[in-house]
């Protein structure tokens, strides 16, 4: 050990020159990170900067080709996540890894608890952390009836029962209302005050100035930055973050939106998963050339929403589009003008073992020019699919690639390409940029927007406020299956749409329902 | 009157001994994630094995009975390497280990074919009540599983492996071996139910003689919900349709073939029933699929 | 045994690994022959000396081929479709039911009655396939429906050739008169091969590989199969190409049981004599092609030496017709355990911890 200039007490976490390579791509490239006891890290990179690498090496799902790992100076070798949690590394993950048909002190006591009646044992212990650090859970709940910040409370709960001293939160955040994530940040002050280090992964930087102490920057895999967060602002870390000055301001100048409904939903109602309600009464107008934004925590009907509308799932209530009762399959409404870009572009959006061409045709195999009778015509096949690729400009070796070979953001570009093909009249977005890295998120954006002027109204559900602030006309907030607003986005802010995402009453909000944007 | 009745429920019984048996090995590893359709397979080698060591020279019924249950989980190890370890489609991994099993135990059965059993495992008198230990032995298993799977460290273990082996693996627990340890038992269970039919059911072997009773036992997991002591429950149901196919052949104008298809007749309806109610949803969240890590 | 992701797995790499399957699988039915007390080399060569040993021999070898082929290319659609139909067996038997019927009750003159039996037995079959499509609207799950349905077609049959159809002048044996002899299949002499079905047989697996790959229904089938979020997403209803599918797999297994019954029966009789084992075979035929019907035309006879091997075994070294069973049971598991080679590379060894990402990193 080369240990120079070394304060009094190692730092809690170390990593030096962690490198990870796979085939084609360097994930992780010398990275080197510290965190002392007591502190808050805050972890910032765009998509694909490396974060969620440098984490499962930190948590024992992938080892590092070069690089160690100290914890309190002393090297250690990390070769599963319960080796993680023996060493006192405990991981809050961005998606809940609990068994949800089990109760919460069964999940509790699984891996751990005594022989005979384990899930007994734990209740006493998870009241004990609920009361020192404000940690609401109810131990004989079940997992599948919790609210996504009761579940991440659930996971703080687990990690703390095992000792974590050093807590990874994976975007802990993208679940959360402003206001929950402002409790959550109140839990991680109480256990930073205990003595333990956080790691924090965001991209919000609001949060990030907000709750952390010191910040590094990933890019491309290599540590670009890193200061305290005192005295820094959200113009600063992003230029780290993005290696540009980038520019904040709305990027829709000038509205498309006309006086004339397009589309009118009325009164729809329709149940969820489990048979409970989904969308109760909700009514809105979306005009020609207008992007209504929808808000709200996942979960409460934003996508039964969009199903409805695709034709996915069924409902009651009053659609009509341009002025014809809006019906039929999700086959028929995609004919009837309505496109529909789709949450989960890998297991919705796309046939990952089908090739470009082929996904390119998954809306219109069946019609001229594609097909003849009942077969297929190949040739017509490829050369859209040429056209498509070239336009979109889809990075891909050759239209014969599997989807699956693609990266995120070309095929996000294929389904655009495909759903954007018959001149929709109506667009459903949902997460359309989720995952993106800059570039693709700009080329969507515009896509879209260009689309308005059009005349096409674009229905946009994102978890991103800042993404709904910039692109809406206006916004509504879907609650418990019904919908507040919609509002002209001039007179919201991010802290209102939280307000009322966590269920507050919009009478504050002056003008509401069927005001318009200058 | 009250004889008739006793005699159906004894007979009842008897024929749901294996159902029983082989449905409770088939709920533990489906609780662990693993479907192993090859339960008339393991049935049948473990027949076999259990006659073949009670018929040698001084053929001991314990041994025989350890045989049925080795040879039971020596067939499901194939079927846990290929869809564990191999990841191999469950279903179809399964659907080949019947074919092997049942092809193997005829085939080298063939020496045993009617062959006299003198030993034959002796039945119990309760009460009044003739019944065999192997169907005594079900009964209480079957309590014993329902505790092991709600009350123990080690069944809440597999329990959550079934329904989210990621979130198991995170925390320490060895998916891979809860899987594999999961489908060995259910097949020395499956064993034990070939046993019976050869050491005290039939007492004799023949070929092919589960007789699609081990594919009844594969539906009754799903009728049951997966389950231990409701398992109890449609065994006897199926054990009385037996009795009552049984009874009726030759004693009524209606062709036998009719009875000899009844419960298959009878399996679809109870799955269409399942399926009508919704029971899939009781199913192990990850039954049927093979677990990768870091894959979602 | 660690595996990583191959982008592109090559057509080469299947061959290479499924032969591989092969070898492994015939090693190991070696080792159960050898605890069954004959040699693995008397077996393995009395079956390929009496099946590619001489002119008899590929007769019978090529009489098996004609079911296999027809029930197999159905079976490769369908388990594109991830329609995993194991009721062939019964499939088969309710389409010689229908062409058996057609041929003993319906009057019809010449030239109509052969093509009569064929659609009838299709239709026969596409039934008893129809229902566990059926079921499976109700989740049931077709594996345990299709098995269930053939101990059920075996009870119909012997009901049938015991019952209401034995035949008036078959004393104690039990099955049907003969039909009319307007209604037997011409064969090549000397042979049971009754090769119209066989030109039948050559023409659906080619008719069902275009289907696969060129019309708009196969598209919607692989898009079911591959991706169902997709096929939903797409508005392609997931029922109606199940349906579909299990109308055209059961067909197919009811034209083969008609093949039979007009081929070389001209009865009905036994469930275990009309088929000797081919709706499941037929599963290895469908596996082994690796899901292309086309591909059928070269694993149909390679089953088909089995089946007709296992009857050779009987016959000649005294082993029951189960063996097969054992050959189907082991080549099953083996190709399909086999299908993670197909896709990963393998590298030995437990020192690091698994990453089974592939190319695929994300930060």
């Amino acid at each position: 050990m080369t240990q120079t200039t070394q304060p009094p007490s190692p730092p809690a976490l170390r990593l030096r020159g962690i490198t990870k390579r796979f085939p084609g791509v360097v994930a992780n490239d010398s990275v080197d990170l510290t965190v002392d006891a007591g502190e808050v890290l805050a972890l910032l990179g765009e998509n694909g900067a490396g974060k969620s690498t440098l984490i499962s090496i930190l948590y024992g799902l992938y080892q590092p080709d070069e690089g160690t790992v100290e914890l309190r100076g002393q090297p250690v070798r990390v070769t599963s996540p319960a080796q993680a949690l023996r060493l006192g590394i405990g991981l809050v993950p961005q998606h809940p890894l609990l068994v949800a048909r089990h109760t919460v002190a069964e999940n509790l006591a699984l891996g751990g608890g005594s022989g005979l009646f384990p899930a007994r044992g734990v209740a006493g212990r998870v009241r004990e952390l609920s009361g020192k650090y404000g940690l609401e859970v109810n131990p004989q709940a079940r997992v599948s009836d919790l609210s996504p910040g009761e579940k991440q409370r659930v996971e703080i709960v687990r990690a703390l029962m095992r000792g974590a001293q050093v807590l990874i939160l994976d975007e802990p955040t993208s679940v959360l209302t402003p206001q929950e994530a402002d409790a959550l940040f109140r839990v991680m002050r109480e256990l930073k005050a205990d003595g333990r280090s956080l790691i924090f992964i965001s991209h919000k930087l609001d949060e990030v100035l907000a709750v952390a102490d010191r910040v590094t920057v990933l890019r491309r895999g290599k540590v670009v930055g890193g200061r305290n967060t005192a005295g820094a602002t959200r113009e600063d870390l992003a230029e780290m973050m993005v290696g540009r000055s980038v520019d904040f301001t709305r990027k829709r100048t000038d509205s498309a939106k006309s006086e004339t409904p397009l589309l009118t939903v009325r009164n729809l109602t329709a149940l969820g998963a489990r048979g409970l309600p989904a969308l109760r009464g909700v009514s809105f107008d979306l005009h020609e050339g207008e992007v209504l934004g929808v808000a709200g925590i996942a979960g409460n009907g934003q996508s039964e929403l969009v199903e409805v509308l695709a034709g996915l799932h069924a409902s009651a209530g009053e659609l009509t589009l341009a002025g014809q009762l809006l019906t039929g399959n999700a086959e028929e409404r995609f004919r009837g003008g309505v496109a529909h870009i789709p949450e989960d572009r890998i297991h919705s959006g796309t046939v990952p073992t089908m090739t470009v061409a082929e996904n390119l045709a998954l809306r219109d195999y069946a019609r001229a020019p594609l097909a003849r009778g009942l077969a297929r015509d190949l040739a017509a096949t490829d050369t859209r699919a040429r056209q498509d690729v070239e336009h979109y400009a889809v990075a891909t070796p050759s239209i014969h690639t599997p989807s699956r070979l693609l990266s995120g953001g070309n095929i996000q570009k294929l389904i655009l390409a495909r759903e954007l093909n018959g001149s929709p009249k109506l667009i459903l977005a949902v997460h359309p940029t989720y995952g993106l890295d800059i570039g693709a998120t700009d080329q969507v954006h515009r896509v879209l927007l260009e689309r308005t002027e059009g005349g096409a109204g674009v229905l946009l559900v994102s978890e991103d406020l800042d993404e709904l602030l910039s692109l809406s006309d206006r916004i509504g907030v879907m609650v418990g299956g019904e919908l507040r607003g919609p509002f002209p986005v001039a007179e919201v802010t991010r802290e209102s749409l939280g307000m009322i995402m966590g269920g507050a009453h919009p009478t504050v909000v002056a003008g509401a329902d069927q005001g318009v944007v200058a | 009157m009250d004889n008739v009745f006793v005699e159906a429920l004894v007979r009842a019984l008897a024929v749901g001994t294996p159902l029983l048996l082989a449905s409770l090995g088939a709920i533990l590893n489906e609780r662990g994630g693993v479907v192993n359709l090859g339960v008339e397979g393991m049935m049948a080698v473990g027949a076999l094995a259990a006659f073949a060591v009670a018929v040698a020279p001084g053929g001991n019924l314990w041994v025989a009975v350890l045989a049925a249950m080795a040879a039971g989980a020596l067939l499901a190890s194939l079927h846990a390497f290929a869809t564990v370890t191999l990841r191999a489609n469950q279903f179809v991994s399964g659907l080949a280990l019947a074919l092997l099993g049942t092809g193997a135990a005829g085939l080298l059965g063939k020496r045993y074919e009617g062959a006299p059993l003198f030993n034959k495992v002796p039945d119990w008198n309760l009460a009044g009540f003739v019944i065999s230990p192997f169907t005594v032995f079900a009964l209480l298993l079957a309590a014993a599983l329902a505790f092991y799977l709600n009350s123990t460290r080690s069944g809440l273990t597999l329990r959550s492996v079934g329904e989210n082996p990621a979130a198991a693996d995170v925390l320490g627990v060895n998916v891979g071996r809860v899987r594999y340890a999961a489908v060995l038992a259910g097949g020395a269970l499956a064993g034990i139910a070939g046993a019976f039919l050869t050491l005290s059911y039939r007492a004799s072997w023949a070929d092919n003689t589960t007789a699609g009773l081990g594919w009844i036992a594969v539906a009754l997991v799903i009728f049951v919900g997966w389950r231990p002591l409701r398992a109890i429950l449609g065994a006897l149901f199926f054990g009385v349709l037996y009795y009552l196919q049984f009874r009726l052949q030759g004693n009524s104008p209606i062709p036998t073939e009719v009875f000899s298809a009844m419960p298959f007749v009878l399996v679809l309806v109870v799955l269409a029933l399942a399926g009508l109610r919704g029971q899939q949803g009781d199913a192990p969240a990850g039954l049927g699929r093979a677990y990768v890590r870091g894959e979602r | 045994m660690r595996f990583t992701a191959l982008s592109a797995p090559s057509a080469a790499r299947a061959a290479w690994v499924t032969l591989a399957a092969v070898v492994v699988a015939l090693l190991l039915c070696a080792l159960i022959f050898f605890f069954y007390g004959v040699s693995p080399g008397t077996v393995y060569g009395t079956m390929l000396r009496g099946t590619l040993g001489d002119s008899t021999g590929l007769a019978e070898v090529a009489r098996r081929t004609i079911p296999l082929l027809l029930i197999g290319s159905g079976l490769a659609l369908a388990f594109r479709a991830q329609f995993f139909n194991i009721g062939a067996e019964g499939q088969l038997l309710l389409g010689a039911v229908f062409a058996a019927g057609t041929g003993l009750f319906v009057p019809l003159p010449g030239p109509l009655l052969l093509p009569a039996m064929f659609i009838m037995g299709a239709v026969g079959g596409g039934l008893w396939a129809g229902i566990a499509a059926w079921l499976r609207r109700l989740n049931v799950n077709e594996i345990l429906s299709t098995l269930m349905l053939n101990y059920i077609a075996v009870a119909v049959v012997t009901y049938l050739i015991a019952g209401p159809w034995k035949g008036k002048d078959v004393r104690g044996y039990i099955y049907t008169d003969l039909i009319p002899e307007r209604g037997f299949l011409s064969v090549v002499p000397g042979t049971q091969v009754h090769w119209p079905t066989l030109v039948l047989g050559v023409a659906g697996a080619l008719a069902l590989q275009w289907v696969l790959s060129r019309s708009t229904f196969g598209y919607a089938l692989r898009v079911v199969g591959e991706n169902p979020g997709a096929a939903r997403y797409a508005g392609l209803s997931a029922g109606r190409v199940a349906t579909t599918v299990a109308l055209i797999t059961g067909g197919m297994a009811g034209l083969a049981g008609a093949g039979e019954v007009a081929g070389i029966h001209h009865r009905l009789l036994e469930a275990g004599q009309i088929s000797l084992g081919y709706g499941f075979t037929a599963v290895i035929v469908a596996w082994l092609a690796r899901g292309n019907p086309a591909l059928c035309l070269i694993t149909a006879p390679v089953m088909a030496i089995i089946l007709a091997g296992g009857d050779l075994l009987k016959i000649d070294l005294n082993m029951p017709f189960r063996v097969v069973d054992v050959f189907s049971g082991v080549i099953l598991l083996c190709l399909i355990s086999s299908e993670v080679f197909v896709r990963n590379r393998v590298t030995w060894g437990n020192g690091q911890a698994k990453d089974n990402t592939g190319s695929k990193a994300n930060g």
